[in-house]
């Protein structure tokens, strides 16, 4: 499309043996565009966050992600992405300081750098007083806020988020779109997968997943107006009514 | 490099922190070290007799007396009652039941034949081996005498005699604990190596943090050596404070050979031993899966490492799969050195095969380690 | 009621979609048997020995070829004193035997001859026994030599073997194993398996469910228990008809016995359950700390009448070794509960005082 496309997926298929996980979709994703990957469980929305992530491999189709090949340059994408995944990441046994200095660490910041980022963040988050503490004796939801902000410490070009808000609170959901906000203002393109209908329409643009099958791509209002719906959930509803996979 | 020095500082915080587990894999070993060789004893002694005496002769009493003063024999029963002996012997409480019927001394000058009669328990195959193979030497000796005693006088054939003169090299008081202490050392530095590395790597599986390190730009054998590194160093830890602290305080073991040696084979060896902890991590995805592979191979690895029961004594199969074993490498070179003095020249293949294991293992866990699924 | 067996057939399902758990639990017990059935044992096979003969006369000769003739000796090679050292240092040789010169003219004229026996004492259990074989040969030897003098006065020594007259060593470990591997895994996969519903917070789930905590620890319990049994035939099966041994006792008695066993193990298990925090901590303490104590104290490998005074006593706290006294009782000597009684009644005791603490404590953390 143009330049400032950071994710381009053509024909993107993974197979398990029989089973079609994810089937022939394709996409792109503008620079700093939050975009939202829905769908029910067991839809492949998360097959196909990992494919683009590096961590697993496609069966068939292409993808581009901030400009590396998805089948030979996975290190280098590895280098321009963050990741947060919904099993909680950060080591519970080490603390807020540790971790940080820990995944700032593996992603090659000096330690000048990884100082003043840290104590800028740990300001921002309000940890100043639960900086030494362990990350296992944090609540929730400031675990998640603490795994997003590790996720983008690096600046990565793009920031994959697989269901990052899964059994918190709405009030620290509203914080932790917040944090998600700003990351895209600064240019990062976040990428999240949810099945929380309430947070689709916090995205710019927004992927129905059914059955493996990209059924619906575009802002959610565009949608709304397409399917003549009050609300994304009955958009989601609709598509979702013939679908042949189970939710588990 | 940088990255590896990072990985290396959370591994050591994460170990550090935890500190029932590092003080358990430490005391836990020593302790065992200090009581376990303790019970590894083959030695055979005190082996329990009843004596069922129907003759009540000088003879008889003669005979009785020369097994008790034997020192291999611990006299539980004397008496005239062979039900009872037998009755011992089901209870446990006597392995050997020695029958001298009446009329044995008159038998004996009379058509110059005696009989006994033994009966063993033989659960124990060893014991009963050992018991009825002291008890024949005596006898054989009290005939000898007796022999000699009543044919005084008589133009006797002199029958020659062989005379075995045992050297014990390298241990001439067959203290077993040289043998026991250093082996035993190998079998807890090997489950202490084995488990915590395949523990940790499957723990950081179970709880979701590979899945942050594998979306990074962290190299594999970075990940892979900051998790040997830890666990080498607390392997050679233990295993000096097993050889220098136990056994040579406690035990009074002193190397005969060179030091350099033994660590230069524990260094590879723990590389091994670890490549396998490495490996069973990568084919489980939980901890009940990683401890339930350790233990079934460390299982197999223990029982036929040679220290409980001899490599040699084991059919050709077997020996093969020993020599598959690099428990039972480590645990002759620790013989080796420590009690015959061996020198770097008499162990090359024992390093060679050694590194074989360690590259083999590694090798294979680096393969099957992937970022990518 | 039907919650209970739901929650039994939970257990089931974590166990038996795990392979790897599988192997462990059915594979360890097969292996163990046929190590011990076939590849492990004390006697002397095939041990490797040299020998120095300055004599070179018809006496050395026909002793050589005796024990060359024996299976438990292979002669590797005739070497000079000055290879010796070297053939022990690396391991080629378990043992040495020097002929002095003139060995056979000394023993007929002299009546007297001299044999030395050069031992490889680093492992001093294989060096005390090949020296008693080797011995044993060579004596028989000079009984050959003097076979035809008829001496007076012979005391023979009519020997029977008890219970195990072929001397297997199979009778002596198979009722070892079972202890082993009945008290071990049972102990490991309890611990571990409760452990681990604490670590994913699923145990919280169940101790609010409608459940007390008595039914919860049975649910866990009894799928062991149905395993272990299994075990326990599949064991019995292998000596039988693989390693030819015979059941005397009464089977009923055999595992009523073996299940008293298996519940001390459990409760053992989730004693240990209830002091560790982590799945690490569980495995370290039921495995590195029970293994080898387990292995060496239970009476199987080594007689426990041999060990010092202390490690007797401490030898009594080991379920396993009563289990083991139990079992070759009844299996081997074919005795029935009479005999046994003082054992049972001992391990009775112990199931119950760890019975009662671990739950004591489980109820305990719940408050």
């Amino acid at each position: 499309m143009n330049q400032k496309s950071v994710i381009q997926v053509k024909n993107l298929t993974k197979r398990f043996g029989t089973f079609t996980a994810v089937d022939n979709i394709s996409f792109t994703v503008q620079k700093g565009e939050i975009f939202g990957f829905l769908g029910a469980n067991g839809a492949g929305k998360t097959t196909a966050m990992r494919m683009l992530c590096g961590l697993s491999k496609p069966t068939e189709g292409s993808a581009i992600i901030a400009g590396f090949d998805i089948y030979q340059e996975t290190e280098k994408i590895k280098r321009s992405i963050g990741y947060m995944s919904q099993k909680f990441s950060l080591y519970e046994d080490l603390s807020v300081n540790e971790n940080i200095h820990f995944f700032g660490g593996i992603y090659g910041l000096s330690k000048k750098e990884i100082r003043e980022r840290a104590s800028l963040l740990i300001d921002k988050l309000g940890l100043k007083s639960a900086s030494d503490k362990l990350v296992g004796s944090l609540p929730l939801g400031w675990k998640q806020k603490l795994a997003f902000s590790v996720a983008i410490f690096h600046n990565p070009k793009i920031v994959f988020l697989d269901e990052p808000t899964g059994g918190v609170d709405p009030i620290t959901r509203r914080q932790f779109w917040d944090l998600i906000y700003e990351a895209s203002d600064s240019g990062i393109t976040v990428f999240v997968t949810t099945h929380y209908m309430d947070e689709a329409t916090y995205c710019h643009r927004i992927t129905m997943m059914v059955d493996g099958v990209i059924k619906a791509l575009d802002t959610p209002s565009n949608l709304k107006e397409q399917y003549k719906a009050e609300s994304i959930d009955e958009v989601f509803f609709e598509l979702a009514r013939n679908a042949k996979r189970k939710a588990d | 490099m940088n990255t590896l020095l990072v990985l290396l500082q959370k591994e050591f915080k994460q170990i550090f922190r935890n500190t029932l587990i590092l003080r358990m894999i430490i005391a836990m070993p020593i302790v065992q070290l200090l009581v376990m060789p303790l019970a590894a004893d083959y030695e055979i002694k005190n082996i329990e007799i009843a004596i069922v005496d129907e003759d009540q002769t000088a003879l008889s009493r003669q005979l009785i007396h020369h097994i008790s003063a034997s020192g291999y024999f611990n006299l539980v029963s004397y008496g005239a009652n062979y039900k009872k002996a037998l009755q011992l012997i089901e209870k446990d409480k006597a392995v050997l039941a020695l029958q001298i019927p009446s009329n044995f001394e008159k038998d004996l000058h009379k058509e110059d034949n005696g009989g006994l009669f033994l009966a063993i328990n033989a659960i124990n195959g060893m014991k009963a081996n050992v018991g009825s193979a002291y008890l024949g030497q005596i006898i054989r000796s009290f005939n000898q005498e007796l022999r000699l005693k009543t044919t005084v006088g008589y133009a006797l054939p002199i029958m020659p005699l062989i005379e075995i003169i045992p050297v014990n090299w390298f241990n001439p008081l067959l203290n077993y604990r040289i043998f026991m202490v250093p082996g035993i050392l190998v079998l807890l530095v090997t489950m202490i190596g084995s488990y915590m590395c395949a523990l940790n790597i499957v723990k950081e599986k179970e709880i979701g943090t590979i899945e942050q390190i594998n979306v990074s730009p962290i190299k594999k054998s970075h990940f892979i050596l900051a998790k040997l590194i830890p666990f080498w160093i607390i392997g050679q830890f233990v295993f000096t404070i097993g050889l220098f602290g136990i056994a040579r305080l406690v035990y009074g073991i002193v190397p005969e050979g060179n030091l350099l040696i033994i660590y230069g084979f524990l260094s590879i060896y723990l590389v091994a031993i670890l490549g396998i902890g490495l490996l069973i991590s990568t084919y489980s995805e939980n901890q009940q899966q990683a401890m339930s592979l350790t233990f079934f191979f460390m299982m197999i690895f223990i029982l036929m490492g040679g220290l409980f029961t001899p490599i040699e004594s084991m059919p050709d199969w077997a020996q093969w799969v020993a020599s598959l074993n690099p428990v039972s490498y480590f645990i002759e070179v620790m013989r080796m050195v420590i009690s015959k003095g061996s020198q770097w020249q008499d162990l090359k293949s024992h390093f060679v095969v050694m590194t074989l294991f360690a590259l083999f293992f590694n090798t294979w866990a680096l393969l099957n380690y992937k970022k990518t699924s | 009621m039907k919650q209970f067996w739901g929650f039994i057939y939970k257990e089931f399902l974590h166990v038996f979609r795990d392979k790897k758990t599988l192997l462990l639990l059915f594979g360890l017990p097969i292996i163990q048997i046929l190590l011990f059935g076939f590849a492990l044992t004390n006697e002397i096979k095939n041990a490797k020995v040299a020998i120095i003969d300055n004599a070179r006369d018809i006496g050395s000769k026909q002793i050589i070829s005796k024990i060359e003739a024996s299976q438990q000796f292979s002669i590797t090679r005739f070497i000079s004193p000055k290879q010796i050292e070297l053939a022990f240092k690396t391991g080629k040789i378990k043992m040495a035997i020097v002929f002095p010169q003139d060995f056979y003219e000394d023993l007929m004229h002299e009546k007297s001859g001299k044999i030395q026996l050069i031992m490889d004492a680093s492992d001093p259990n294989t060096a005390t026994t090949l020296a008693n074989v080797a011995s044993g040969i060579i004596q028989s030897y000079t009984t050959t030599l003097q076979e035809n003098n008829q001496l007076p006065i012979n005391i023979n020594l009519d020997t029977r073997m008890l219970y195990n007259p072929s001397l297997q060593g199979s009778t002596n470990f198979v009722p070892g194993v079972m202890a082993l591997v009945l008290l071990l895994i049972c102990v490991l996969m309890t611990s571990v398996s409760i452990v681990r519903e604490k670590e994913n917070g699923t145990l919280e789930l169940l101790l609010v469910s409608p459940f007390n905590a008595v039914m919860i620890i049975l649910a866990k319990a009894i799928p062991y228990l149905i395993i272990s049994l299994f075990n326990l035939v599949i064991i019995l099966l292998l000596s039988v008809y693989v390693l030819d041994m015979e059941i005397k006792g009464n089977l009923i008695l055999l595992f009523t016995e073996s299940t008293l066993l298996i519940i001390t193990a459990l409760s053992l298990g989730l004693l240990i359950s209830n002091i560790a925090a982590t799945q690490q901590v569980a495995m370290v303490v039921s495995l590195m700390g029970m293994l080898l104590p387990t292995m060496l104290l239970t009476g199987f490998m080594f007689p426990i009448e041999n060990m010092p005074l202390p490690l007797q006593l401490i030898s009594n706290l080991v379920p396993s070794k009563w289990y083991y006294i139990i079992i070759k009782n009844i299996m081997i000597k074919g005795l029935g509960i009479e005999a046994v009684w003082r054992e049972t009644l001992i391990l009775f005791g112990m199931t119950l005082f760890l019975l009662a603490l671990s739950i004591k404590n489980f109820k305990t953390r719940l408050a």
